[in-house]
């Protein structure tokens, strides 16, 4: 009996062992330096093992130009609550280097992804950017998503002068010259959606998201721009990150009677807060709803016939009409499914690639400096239609866009910018903004 | 006025939410003591029970049935997270009671495990289950007080739930040896009850219950791998601060949580409410160490 309860717990360790492992709580260790892990066998010897201190010179510090490959990172959260947006942001990411590898390669040579999984805990992702750059030692990195998973990366990258493609809309108010950020700054999805909703739907805005960072921050922003522009906020709310009961929220809404709620609320939260706004009878007739984080696939999650007339402010629908885009949609489904869609994120993840691979071809070299400097100004045909990379920021010029659900889960572009608007993160461009950037 | 009276309705709505999720945990882990960290993930089992059984209705039946596939997927829901509770409790948790630290540890693992197969089966992003017509819309009190369907509903299949634990455990041969096995096993070994096959079929009920609850969720809520994250924390709650061993004592907790927490939040933030509740239940329980309902076994002492 004793010795079948040993073996019985050992097993159930053993189980235990398994499940930690499987959902990435080990944790990465991709800071010890030992070099010894896999997918860091084709390292060529020079830097391998050594300490981060050493590298951060920058002379091919992250070079990943060996042989016939070039190393590229990619690094998403593939496990816990961010996996839900960033699994497809990896996989457009993952097609955009296939597309370009059919076509030749960069510089005739093949891109070798190197999948990592930041399992939606900050922490983590600085730990496996610091593999990927030091251990890896790849040429550029894809991913991040949240504001706080960018934030945790940005000191390694500056530290070991590596390269970020960053695909998601942000708060802005950062350049960091070792990161591109191939979403929408504010200028480029929440100045213009306000300034439309103000002309549109009405002045007085209910603004509601989850409490952290872009919400704040972009709350900040737009209770300035609406003071200077005639708006009136008649309410401010925050819920917890994962809140699940909005009765009261919704309660608030009705007593504070806004022409719209602006939404920034984030992930699983906008499930429950749709589907309660309707079952309180609360319809996209009564009350316009604008949300700057639900795309196709957030879509799909929550029912199209829940979220029917609600609006969104994006770059990208996968409705647009380009040619570009026509083939991407196309590529993208036949790869990984038909009942996939493309959104926004899954766009600027696709493009980024492309960008970087543009830069590289231009420089003649995966060297982070030389690329960086290639960089500016670089145009690319995308899905979205023209995005152009400015140098000063590292921004791109993105095409902005408001768009109101339709049954089928697609959107119907209601507006749409001119053409692609210049990236200002700092909005220096606005007198109302002087004065955000400093607090 | 009707602020109010919506606000008191959100207070009954939230506590028969809270109470449902708890339910299951005051059975796992009020009667039998085990820290069962997988019973959000039983609530998730339940909520995919949901899915597939609305998947089933949509590909093979014809389209004027559709509306009462909900009413299939409830006893679905209950039999697979029954299931999955009967394989947990004969394959892991009956080596390990009475220690605590290592069922705690144990059943959380099972969880993440649980959580990444979800993953796998039904892809990381969320899924959607369209609730049935006759759930849609609310009742108009008075202007401005609509009471939506989806709540009433929840509110009654708690109702409905407790009357059936209650009956189970207080009026069955069943119940009778589930209670005797929970207050004094060694006696209850000793009269010919076979412990062992109480204890299963006790975990397995608990988790068919959670298993209730991720199926009305899915009215209210999102269904994603990680939804039992969002709810374990408060089951949690509701069952330490109604006090271990007695159901009449969760039934408390939730109301008083449930009221709490929509009060506060009304009056402040989501987030501050959040910390007002935890900060009332942390004084609560240090007050009153056993929760609001204290029971007293040989078991409980020792």
């Amino acid at each position: 009996m004793g010795k079948r309860r040993k073996i019985w717990l050992s097993a159930m360790m053993l189980l235990l062992a398994g499940a930690l492992a499987l959902t990435g709580c080990g944790g990465g260790g991709g800071n010890t330096g030992s070099g010894g892990s896999s997918g860091s066998g084709g390292s060529s010897g020079a830097n391998a093992g050594g300490s981060a201190g050493g590298e951060s010179s920058g002379e091919g510090a992250a070079s990943g130009d060996e042989g016939d490959e070039i190393k590229v990172g990619i690094l998403h959260s593939l496990s816990g609550t961010m996996a839900i947006s960033e699994v497809s942001v990896k996989d457009a990411e993952l097609l955009a280097i296939e597309e370009i590898n059919a076509k030749g390669g960069v510089l005739g040579k093949k891109l070798v992804p190197i999948v990592e999984d930041g399992a939606s805990d900050w922490p983590t992702f600085a730990e496996k950017a610091r593999k990927l750059l030091s251990e890896d030692k790849v040429a550029a990195v894809f991913g991040g998503w949240t504001s706080a998973s960018r934030k945790a990366m940005l000191p390694v990258f500056e530290e070991l002068n590596g390269l970020l493609w960053y695909p998601v809309q942000y708060e802005g108010l950062e350049a960091s010259p070792n990161i591109f950020y191939t979403g929408a700054t504010t200028n480029q999805q929440i100045v213009p959606s306000v300034t439309w909703l103000l002309e549109n739907r009405g002045k007085k805005f209910f603004l509601l998201g989850s409490d952290y960072v872009f919400p704040r921050t972009a709350n900040k922003i737009i209770k300035a721009q609406l003071a200077a522009e005639g708006g009136e906020v008649v309410g401010e709310e925050y819920t917890p990150l994962g809140h699940t009961d909005f009765s009261t929220i919704i309660s608030k809404i009705r007593q504070a009677d806004p022409d719209v709620v602006y939404n920034t609320l984030n992930g699983d939260s906008n499930v429950a807060f749709f589907k309660q706004l309707k079952d309180a009878g609360i319809t996209a007739q009564d009350l316009t709803t604008l949300s700057v984080s639900i795309a196709e696939e957030e879509i799909r999650g929550i029912g199209a016939d829940v979220l029917a007339g609600h609006l969104a402010a994006w770059n990208y629908f996968q409705t647009t009409d380009t040619p570009e885009n026509r083939a991407f949609v196309e590529a993208y489904k036949a790869k990984y499914g038909r009942d996939r869609v493309t959104a926004d994120p899954i766009e600027a993840g696709y493009i980024a690639v492309y960008l970087w691979a543009a830069a590289v071809e231009k420089a003649g070299t995966t060297d982070v400096d030389a690329v960086r400097e290639a960089a500016k100004g670089i145009g690319f045909d995308a899905p979205e239609g023209k995005v152009t990379i400015d140098g000063d920021n590292q921004h791109i010029y993105k095409t902005v866009r408001i768009g109101e659900v339709q049954p089928d889960g697609m959107f119907k572009e209601l507006w749409a910018t001119d053409g692609p608007v210049k990236p200002d993160p700092y909005l220096t461009g606005y007198e109302w903004a002087a004065g955000l950037a400093e607090e | 006025m009707e602020v109010m009276l919506l606000q008191l309705f959100n207070g009954i709505s939230l506590s028969s939410i809270l109470l449902l999720i708890a339910l299951g945990l005051a059975i796992t882990f009020g009667l039998m003591n085990v820290i069962n960290m997988a019973h959000g993930e039983m609530i998730m089992i339940g909520a995919y029970a949901a899915f597939v059984t609305q998947n089933l209705f949509l590909a093979a039946l014809p389209e004027a049935v559709f509306d009462w596939y909900f009413v299939l997927a409830i006893p679905v829901s209950f039999l697979v997270s029954f299931l999955f509770g009967l394989i947990l409790e004969t394959s892991l948790i009956r080596f390990l009671y009475g220690r605590p630290l290592d069922s705690l540890l144990a059943t959380w693992g099972v969880g993440l495990a649980l959580q990444q197969a979800a993953r796998s089966i039904f892809g990381a992003p969320n899924v959607a289950v369209t609730s049935p017509g006759w759930l849609n819309g609310g009742w108009t009190v008075m202007e401005g007080v609509v009471l939506p369907y989806k709540r009433l509903f929840i509110i009654a299949l708690v109702a409905f739930v407790l009357l059936l634990m209650y009956g189970y455990i207080y009026r069955t041969p069943a119940g009778r040896r589930m209670r005797a096995v929970m207050q004094n096993r060694d006696m209850a070994a000793c009269l010919g009850i076979s412990t062992r096959r109480v204890d299963a079929v006790t975990f397995a009920i608990g988790s068919g219950i959670a298993g209730v609850a991720g199926c009305a969720l899915t009215l209210i809520g999102p269904i994603g791998p990680s939804i039992g994250t969002y709810y374990i924390v408060d089951a949690f709650m509701v069952v330490v601060l109604g006090g271990v061993g007695k159901l009449i004592g969760s039934v408390l907790g939730a109301l008083g949580i449930g009221m709490a927490n929509t009060l506060f939040e009304f009056w402040t933030t989501a987030s501050l409410g959040k910390v007002l509740v935890f900060l009332a239940v942390i004084l609560f329980l240090q007050w009153k160490p056993r929760g609001i309902i204290a029971v007293r076994t040989r078991s409980l002492d020792t």
